[in-house]
């Protein structure tokens, strides 16, 4: 005989209202910086506004690229490929890494091919953090390494980074920082927001306190080919460092191809193996109209590449040289495409700088608090748009200033 | 031709109207150094002109651009010189270029409309001895020229703020 089964369970409470039913890691987790500036700077749709705002490249993904992806879709190319994705792009990924980078990776078991180096980021840290666990932030940084720890119910532990060093992670700051929980750094070098780099010498002794210290380094390398003078070093290829790191990257930025959403992470075959796992369950594969622009991109796109860093260079001294003349101090950025000038000197913070800014100049810059620890005192200003529109937007924020005065 | 040169010449193309001191700035150079490059290279003819790049068809709805293949006899010890230079110092050639394979030159040919132009073929060119015959072709619309897309689209699709 079946027994009559209680319908309600007695320990569960009534809810009062739909936020009650979010986890706690959503609850937990603020809503971005930025979101709010880009509202305010949608909301004013005002035509004359110059945004140095934008975090992607300027240029539209070359021809060829696009031609590549368009011919595969007339091919009838539209189907999943396998889940780390297509072999040829990783070989050519694994190919294109040693070239430049001198990182040798197997592209059969170390190459992950991810929607977005995004989608990299938060593979690497759900594979990795356990609750409780601390990860290490050399801050400001790019913001989603923070959220997506808490996410996973890690702590992010963030590390400031100063102008006086040109915002690298010293290794000080970085033994400080350390705890027994400690299990995880993030390195993001060239930066976002600052434009710094670490070099070959300034990396050394960073790895030396990971190896001491047992640290999974997660190494987002997403601006590797925009440095301005000097070599991008891949963590990885420090000795000793391949096992211990996870290279993030894509080809947002280097190959102006953001909408695509192409990325891809590399790294020991267990740590990649638990990632696949997570990616096939979530997305499958990366699109494979991206996966087949993306091996254009390597197979023939180096010499648009050169061409796209060399403006992108250009700019870079215009702005900066800019901003110092307008008496607005401002380290020298070697990579990425950012400068990140301070703004200290008017007596503002940096949110109601860039409201001001953006209010009586029509130039929107992002207020540098949003990006964590340091960034307070700070603008960013994104130098991927026209020498027309960087011209003009020195001039404004040079009349700002003087106002201001 | 050193680097230096080839870089400025790479940022006229796009902007003739850029300054010295900003093409210093940009490429890390001596403001001195570039304004000499940009004399040396006006003196040596490699800098023709700094000329603004015209969408006729927005001005002049009439006004007719031809590209006329000519085929002519070379003469002795000069070639195609000097009947290229009879054609070139008409104000209404816009090109000439000396070309290979089926016919000798190419003669590009402003006019204010069709009869303008087609008389300027019988008139003038087809006229001239050593023309054995021409092939007059008529520019129905430009799309692009000397590297510059002629058709008007947004071409900034990014949002006004990003990560």
């Amino acid at each position: 005989m079946i027994k009559d089964v209680e319908t309600q369970p007695e320990t569960r409470n009534k809810r009062s209202g739909m936020q009650d039913y979010l986890a706690a890691g959503a609850r937990a987790i603020p809503p971005s910086g930025i979101r709010r500036f880009f509202d305010l700077v949608s909301a004013s749709k005002d035509s004359s506004i110059i945004s140095l705002g934008v975090g992607e490249p300027d240029f539209v993904t070359p021809w060829k690229y696009r031609d590549a992806a368009v011919y595969s879709l007339e091919k009838g190319k539209t189907q999943y490929t396998s889940n780390a994705g297509m072999p040829e792009l990783r070989e050519a990924i694994a190919e294109y890494l040693h070239g430049r980078f001198d990182v040798r990776y197997d592209p059969a078991s170390e190459v992950l091919v991810t929607v977005g180096g995004s989608e990299a980021i938060d593979l690497a840290i759900r594979a990795l953090i356990e609750p409780g666990d601390e990860l290490l932030i050399p801050e400001p940084c790019y913001i989603s390494y923070n959220p997506i720890t808490t996410l996973g119910g890690g702590v992010p532990v963030g590390i400031e980074t100063f102008a006086k060093d040109q915002f690298k992670l010293t290794a000080e700051s970085l033994r400080a920082a350390i705890t027994p929980r400690s299990k995880l750094l993030i390195l993001c070098y060239p930066s976002n927001p600052t434009g710094a780099i670490m070099t070959y010498e300034d990396l050394l002794p960073i790895a030396k306190i990971v190896e001491e210290n047992d640290l999974i380094v997660v190494s987002d390398e997403i601006y590797a080919e925009l440095t301005y003078g000097s070599n991008h070093v891949s963590f990885a290829s420090l000795p000793g460092m391949k096992d211990r790191t996870i290279v993030v990257s894509g080809f947002s930025k280097a190959f102006a191809m953001t909408g695509w959403r192409m990325g891809y992470a590399c790294g020991h075959p267990d740590l990649i193996g638990a990632m696949l796992k997570i990616h096939q369950y979530t997305v499958m594969c990366a699109p494979i109209m991206g996966q087949v622009a993306a091996l254009e991109a390597l197979r023939n796109g180096m010499d648009e590449m050169y061409k796209m860093i060399e403006s992108y260079n250009q700019r870079r001294r215009l702005v900066v040289q800019g901003f110092r003349e307008i008496g607005l101090p401002c380290h020298e950025p070697q990579g990425a495409f950012y400068a990140f000038p301070c703004i200290e000197g008017t007596g503002l913070t940096s949110e109601e700088f860039a409201s001001r800014l953006l209010t009586e100049a029509k130039v929107a810059a992002v207020p540098g608090h949003v990006f964590g620890k340091g960034g307070e005192g700070f603008i960013r200003c994104s130098y991927a748009t026209s020498v027309a529109q960087l011209t003009e937007a020195l001039e404004r924020i040079g009349g700002f200033l003087n106002k201001l005065r | 031709m050193n680097e230096l040169k080839a870089k400025i010449l790479d940022l006229l193309k796009e902007d003739a109207r850029l300054s010295p001191a900003t093409i210093a700035t940009m490429l890390g150079a001596e403001e001195a150094e570039v304004s000499s490059a940009i004399d040396e290279m006006e003196r040596d003819h490699v800098i023709v002109k700094y000329a603004a790049v015209v969408n006729w068809s927005k001005v002049d709805d009439e006004k007719v651009t031809a590209l006329i293949e000519v085929e002519c006899s070379p003469e002795r010890g000069r070639g195609f010189e000097s009947i290229a230079e009879r054609i070139y110092l008409y104000p209404e050639v816009k090109s000439v270029y000396l070309m290979s394979g089926a016919y000798d030159l190419c003669v590009e040919i402003d006019g204010k409309n069709l009869k303008e132009v087609a008389s300027f073929v019988s008139n003038k060119l087809s006229t001239i001895e050593s023309v054995i015959s021409t092939k007059t072709f008529f520019i129905l619309k430009k799309y692009k020229q000397d590297g510059i897309i002629f058709e008007e689209f947004e071409d900034d699709h990014r949002l006004p703020i990003s990560p």
